[in-house]
């Protein structure tokens, strides 16, 4: 067991805090009055207000924000998880023609900058009157999130040895049935590494979210843009909105902690 | 193992080809089409061949300058956190708890800016770097920098590379630790008989192991740097001046604030394909510089 350096304590701890400070002053900032952010430089709410979470939780447009973000974000791991299992089954299984051509294309998807696709998206979806719903978003979305799906699940699905699907098959079942009742419990944490992946990534992502959306399903992360106005930026909303959208995140990281580092080698280490 | 050779494969790869298919080439063939046409609004296209990628490419052209301007910094945005982000993030795997509960606390804290909205890692900078009411900004000018991340063109540059640093070594630390957790104890009991130094057992055991999450890492962080808008757009708006305007925030001025659907579409192409050609790179480069294993099949 030496795979530690000198120090590491000291180092660990120090990066931990470079990580935590930001955060902690935010959430600072969402517990002061305005007054209190502009006029002094206080290191903890003197007087702490819960006045910026009410108006976000009174407000429908703001928790509506949620909603939206989290339709598009769990319509698109769905769907890319779906979508990606058979293709990793059949790129870790067989060898077909132009397999390996089509596998770099796919991961090229994931090279394409947001920036590239959001004109013609809005096009696109437009065109299928789609624009300004989740299905547009989580559809956009799939751009990058399934040839990452594919990417980690082919890893899993290489794991699990061939002779236990032809013992299967063997034993008389048919193909769906040897897809769902065997492998996919196989590989279930797999397909949580892969799902938490989707749902990072779609749900971080706003580019393409705000480009494709205008009012009915916008995002929540764009509707912070609404704490800027005529008078200013209202710090303390925009500080409490930021730390309601780091929620959701941490707590997919709590009840997938023990998979993250596995999941962060996409499951080919 | 041995994959057997089976056309039928491909119906079981046809939703995933669809599905990317209608999202990656319906698009970009819009793009394409754009790239080749002028407009003088009024949805009226007329052909214009190569024309805007000779003026892309050609720096002495408004068009051409600010494309190559804000390539160049991107390139060397890209360069400066790559040199940061991998050896940090090797050292803070290093530096991992071995294990029990700070095993899990460390994790979850590693993982927690990855998750946070981009938009929102770009407010949460903003408002701990503003030298009024961020913590960041008013300790530096108390102990006497003049640091003003809005007016200042190296202080941009620090905060949005800061950020960055701060938002994404995670990520590579983690893709090492994954890595370094792979390796059997069997390896360091052998190092530790023959006397090898840390040094050694780094050179010669970890890193050779780490280095297939290592591509991983360098290719993500490579292409995520390169393809950034939200955050600096977020802290800094690409200012002062044009200084940080990476190609993202250019690409989306000309096309949806100016709406020179012709130019964008071009630059469109140029810019995706550079990313190719670097992942492209990077990948020979470092398959072939560590490779007693050859790759796993279906890599690339």
């Amino acid at each position: 067991m030496m795979h530690s350096i000198p120090g590491r304590r000291i180092i660990m701890v120090v990066f931990l805090f470079f990580l935590l400070l930001p955060i902690y002053w935010l959430v600072n900032m969402s517990f002061k009055t305005n007054t209190e952010i502009v006029t002094t430089m206080t290191l903890w709410p003197h007087q702490p207000t819960l006045a910026n979470y009410k108006r976000i939780f009174t407000d429908e447009s703001w928790y509506s924000g949620y909603i939206n973000s989290l339709q598009y974000v769990i319509l698109n791991t769905f769907l890319s998880i779906s979508f990606a299992l058979p293709a990793a089954y059949a790129f870790s299984r067989y060898r077909f023609l132009g397999d390996k051509h089509l596998f770099f294309w796919l991961l090229s998807n994931r090279m394409a900058p947001a920036a590239v696709f959001a004109l013609p998206f809005f096009n696109l979806y437009s065109a299928l009157n789609l624009f300004d719903t989740p299905w547009a978003v989580a559809l956009a979305h799939c751009l990058f999130n399934v040839p990452l799906a594919v990417w980690i699940l082919e890893g899993f699905v290489s794991s699990v040895p061939r002779e236990i699907d032809e013992t299967a098959f063997l034993d008389g079942y048919s193909f769906p049935r040897f897809f769902i009742k065997i492998l996919v419990p196989l590989i279930a944490s797999g397909i949580g590494v892969a799902a938490f992946f989707c749902f990072m990534f779609s749900w971080v992502e706003l580019l393409l979210a705000r480009t494709l959306t205008s009012v009915n399903a916008k995002p929540i992360a764009a509707t912070m843009t609404r704490t800027v106005s005529a008078a200013g930026v209202d710090w303390g909303l925009l500080a409490a909105a930021g730390v309601l959208t780091i929620i959701p995140g941490a707590l997919v990281i709590w009840f997938v902690r023990n998979y993250i580092a596995r999941g962060f080698a996409l499951g080919r280490v | 193992m041995e994959k057997v050779v089976n056309q039928k494969a491909w119906f079981l790869v046809l939703p995933v080809f669809l599905i990317v298919a209608f999202s990656a080439v319906l698009p970009l063939m819009t793009v394409v089409n754009y790239s080749v046409q002028d407009t003088f609004g009024n949805n009226q296209f007329f052909w214009n061949g190569v024309g805007w990628f000779k003026e892309l490419l050609d720096p002495s052209t408004d068009l051409g300058g600010r494309f190559l301007a804000s390539l160049g910094r991107n390139l060397l945005f890209s360069a400066i956190i790559l040199a940061i982000e991998v050896p940090l993030g090797i050292v803070v795997a290093l530096s991992m708890p071995r294990h029990g509960w700070p095993v899990a606390v460390c994790l979850v804290i590693l993982a927690l800016p990855l998750l946070i909205p981009w938009n929102v890692v770009g407010t949460i900078w903003q408002i701990f770097g503003r030298p009024d009411i961020g913590l960041m900004g008013y300790v530096f000018n108390s102990l006497g920098f003049n640091y003003n991340y809005v007016s200042n063109d190296i202080d941009a540059w620090f905060t949005v590379i800061l950020m960055d640093v701060w938002h994404w070594t995670s990520l590579v630390a983690l893709l090492c630790y994954a890595g370094l957790k792979s390796i059997p104890d069997a390896y360091y009991q052998a190092a530790q008989i023959d006397g090898a130094s840390r040094w050694a057992v780094f050179k010669a055991i970890q890193l050779p192991k780490m280095n297939r999450v290592l591509l991983i890492a360098v290719l993500l962080r490579f292409m995520d740097s390169f393809m950034i808008y939200t955050e600096p757009f977020v802290v800094t708006g690409g200012g002062p001046g044009n200084s940080t305007t990476f190609v993202s925030i250019e690409l989306v001025k000309i096309a949806l604030g100016q709406f020179d659907l012709g130019k964008a579409a071009a630059l469109s192409l140029v810019y995706n394909l550079v990313i190719l050609i670097v992942c492209w790179l990077f990948y020979t480069v470092m398959t072939n510089a560590g490779s007693e294993r050859p790759p796993k099949e279906g890599v690339a």
